[in-house]
């Protein structure tokens, strides 16, 4: 076994599937709607979210099109409004808030600390029937004629001005914070209880680590969320005040509420997606992540920090100059705790033996790209800048550097390097390896525009815009065709390898994690019996020597 | 690291996937646990948690509450008094008393006996049911008195209110019109505090039903106490917050200006 090749497949004549695993042990469409296994769940989420990931990448693609041209020409500006509205619902809570923890982490989290399930399997499987419910909800919003409140609900706009359908989208929304609150709840539970013997907190993956902070946020944010939205949908219903400046209410009141969830909301996107770069990373340099501590507690400091920052949405709001200063200050130290995780991968890179494996060449983009998100949104948090940029392009493309160059980029990282473990099957390489670097340029050419017509002074949310901002318009369109190009290539190559994929054996990536010792497919137990960890988790020497002895033996 | 051997062959595979099963102590140890010890802990650990996300969606109920309390003193102070403090402190030793009875239902079911805890939980729906009754008679009078937020919403007596026989002083301080109007944020407030309150009741009582069912069965009585256990801390919980809400809504400063 050489250094330089990590893929190491098995011979294509002789491999076959494992005949028993969790995706044949059981047949038929009731063995996959009532099961409590949390593989078979994992994949229901990868299945669904995808498909609402589609849902809202048509609506970015509307957009872009109805912004090539000055004036609101392809539609007019309450369907724009509605497009974008759409868009953003269901990508935020039917997409990047579910995407890794509830599809990657639902079938890895109990393999990776050892355990034959999540503590609640059939709490698991109700979450993603509400999840489901969310979205039959979302989709009915949508054959009803939308909604074109923003997907921030901003009171009273939404209570008292719009007549849109708000109130079966609250309800989705309400519904689909149940699902994350249960998802979350669950992992807390399994990662404190079920953890395999040997496996204490400091062998933990990091994936694990940034999960459990990821749902310590999901836990104490969502329910406020749902809090507000309850009483959106009652002012809403009954006519009352309790945001109605003209009845004595404040619509402060509701946005203190909602960003209290939906800042920390952000760092329940990003940080599984820290996780999974943080495994990519170290089994593609060969090397233990550098600072394992340092990185493992710096998720749950950004999920601490992420509570004390929620006003700096509010900074032209009307809320005091003081607390204004204090919230800027306080975000600005969101900052110290994700440069750690930045900088903790460079060195683990530095003199390692690294490869370019397509799970890599995404976790290279989603740290090139989340470096431009974080370093802009300081500029977003300086209480200066931001009062020039809110509510312009600039914002829009930092937070979509930061959750689609971040997140998405992650979670292809992710699907990409454990699809050998759900499936069997290996994809091809040289197609996949494309649509990563598709995928990036795509991205690039879409966003970097818009941080300069943010800075010119473009607002967001309009259908119309000045000529002069034509051609960056222009090129951002563009640059969402190719970035739309990068999506469907995976969806039509990892289609196709689930049926004409290589088999890909139980360890094609030579890592040390708990869940490539097991066989790809998972058995429905995922351990034969319950495995005693005694290493950490990226201890690559000890993989050497055992591939060493397993070489000589069988050589 | 892990045990699991990837080179065993299929039956080996086939077999000790069988064998998992049998190595179970009770019939209530779900597959997935190593030990009963284990299943408890988790079981109760995820109720806490599931309690705490309970806190932070009252805490933005309790948080528009002290806010709107602190712009709209006079108002707030005149309606609280509309409440029937009675009634309120006859649901308060009601539903502590409820309380009671689930805390020796959960005792009952660790020392095992089966009659006692049967009894327990029925008086424990029992006296959680005469709170919800209670409450439906204190909802109906803000009925009555057009005190339900909403379109016939009515702040007549707040401002003109009602002329004391004896003193001939009115009752209650007048409020101005635009005062009296935030009474209906009061109003609002404490049905939405109160009737989130309620719903928990609800689904509590439904719970509990449940439960008395299975316990006559004798589940809980072998060593398995999970269910009540955990229960009993939703129970509780509930409990709790009522014991904010009562002195929030119904006792303080009730009559600053006099």
């Amino acid at each position: 076994m050489s250094a330089t090749t990590i893929v190491s497949l098995p011979d294509q004549a002789t491999a076959r599937l494992p005949k028993t695993n969790y995706l044949n042990n059981k047949h038929g469409l009731l063995s996959w709607l009532l099961t409590a296994d949390h593989k078979r769940i994992g994949i229901l989420y990868l299945l669904s979210i995808t498909f609402f990931f589609f849902i809202g990448g048509a609506f970015a693609g509307l957009i872009r099109l109805e912004l090539l041209t000055p004036q609101p020409d392809l539609v007019a500006s309450d369907t724009y409004n509605k497009f974008f509205t759409m868009h953003g619902i269901v990508m935020i809570f039917l997409f990047l808030v579910p995407s890794v923890p509830a599809a990657l982490g639902n079938f890895l989290v109990p393999i990776m600390i050892g355990a034959k399930d999540l503590a609640f399997p059939k709490i698991n499987l109700l979450s993603w029937y509400l999840y489901m419910t969310a979205g039959l909800f979302t989709l009915a919003t949508l054959v009803l004629g939308g909604v074109d409140t923003g997907w921030t609900f901003t009171t009273p706009l939404s209570t008292h001005y719009l007549n849109t359908h708000v109130m079966t989208t609250a309800i989705g929304i309400f519904i689909a914070g149940f699902s994350s609150i249960f998802t979350g709840l669950n992992f807390i539970v399994t990662i404190h209880r079920m953890r395999a013997p040997g496996m204490t907190w400091f062998r933990m993956p990091l994936f694990i680590w940034s999960n459990y902070a990821a749902s310590l946020l999901m836990v104490l944010g969502t329910p406020v969320l749902a809090i507000a939205i309850v009483l959106v949908a009652l002012e809403r219903t009954l006519n009352i005040g309790v945001f109605d400046p003209a009845k004595g209410g404040d619509p402060l009141l509701f946005q203190h509420l909602f960003w209290f969830y939906s800042h920390p909301a952000v760092y329940i996107m990003i940080l599984p997606g820290m996780g999974v770069i943080s495994e990519v990373m170290s089994t593609f340099s060969r090397k233990r992540v550098f600072g394992y501590t340092a990185v493992a507690f710096s998720s749950v400091a950004i999920a601490l920090f992420g509570f004390f920052v929620w006003a700096h949405h509010m900074f032209i709001m009307g809320v005091s100059n003081y607390s204004a200063l204090v919230f800027s200050l306080l975000t600005m130290l969101v900052a110290v705790p994700s440069a750690i995780k930045i900088f903790n991968w460079a060195f683990t890179m530095q003199k390692g033996s690294i490869t370019f494996e397509t799970p890599m060449l995404y976790a290279f983009g989603f740290i090139g790209l989340f470096t431009i998100g974080g370093l802009t949104g300081v500029f977003l948090g300086s209480l200066g800048m931001d009062v020039h940029l809110t509510e312009t392009y600039f914002v829009v493309a930092h937070f979509h550097f930061v959750m689609v160059g971040g997140m998405l980029m992650a979670f292809l990282a992710g699907v990409h390097f454990w699809w050998p473990k759900i499936t069997g099957r290996m994809y091809p390489e040289s197609l996949s390896k494309l649509a990563a670097v598709v995928t990036f340029v795509g991205f690039n050419l879409t966003f970097l525009p818009q941080f300069v017509l943010g800075y010119l002074g473009m607002p967001r949310r309009y259908a119309a815009y000045p000529a002069e901002f034509q051609v960056l318009n222009v090129m951002s369109t563009a640059g969402a065709t190719v970035l739309g190009v990068g999506y469907m290539l995976p969806l039509i190559y990892l289609g196709w390898s689930l049926k004409y994929g290589a088999i890909a054996g139980n360890n094609p990536w030579q890592a040390t994690g708990l869940e490539w010792q097991i066989q790809s497919p998972p058995l429905t137990e995922n351990f034969l019996e319950t495995p005693i960890v005694t290493q950490e988790a990226y201890d690559y020497e000890w993989l050497e020597e055992k591939m060493k002895h397993e070489v000589t033996h069988v050589g | 690291m892990a045990n699991a051997n990837p080179t065993a062959t299929h039956e080996t595979l086939v077999h000790d996937a069988h064998d998992v099963h049998e190595h179970h102590d009770l019939p209530q140890l779900r597959h997935h646990f190593e030990t009963e010890e284990q299943q408890r802990e988790a079981g109760s650990f995820g109720m806490w948690l599931f309690l705490l996300t309970e806190i932070m969606f009252f805490g933005g109920l309790f948080m528009a509450y002290l806010l709107y309390r602190n712009w709209y003193y006079p108002a707030f102070a005149t309606a609280s008094n509309q409440l029937n403090v009675p009634l309120g402190t006859i649901n308060t030793a009601i539903l502590i008393s409820s309380g009671f009875f689930m805390a020796l239902g959960v005792w009952a079911a660790e020392v095992r006996k089966k009659n006692v805890l049967v009894l327990m939980l029925v008086l424990t729906t029992v006296f959680g049911y005469a709170f919800l009754n209670v409450k439906y008679f204190e909802y109906k009078e803000k009925w009555e008195k057009h005190h339900i937020p909403g379109a016939t919403f009515d702040i007549s007596e707040f401002v003109n209110p009602p002329i004391d026989a004896k003193t001939g002083k009115p009752t209650e301080e007048p409020l101005a019109p635009d005062m009296a109007q935030k009474t209906q944020l009061f109003f609002f407030l404490y049905f939405a505090m109160t009737g989130m309150h309620a719903l928990h009741m609800i689904i509590g009582l439904v719970l509990l039903l449940w439960l008395i069912y299975r316990a006559n069965r004798g589940e809980f009585t072998e060593g398995y106490v999970a269910p009540i256990e955990n229960f009993g801390l939703y129970w509780h919980f509930v409990d709790i917050v009522w014991l904010f809400l009562f002195p929030l809504l119904y006792l303080i400063n009730r009559h600053p200006l006099k």
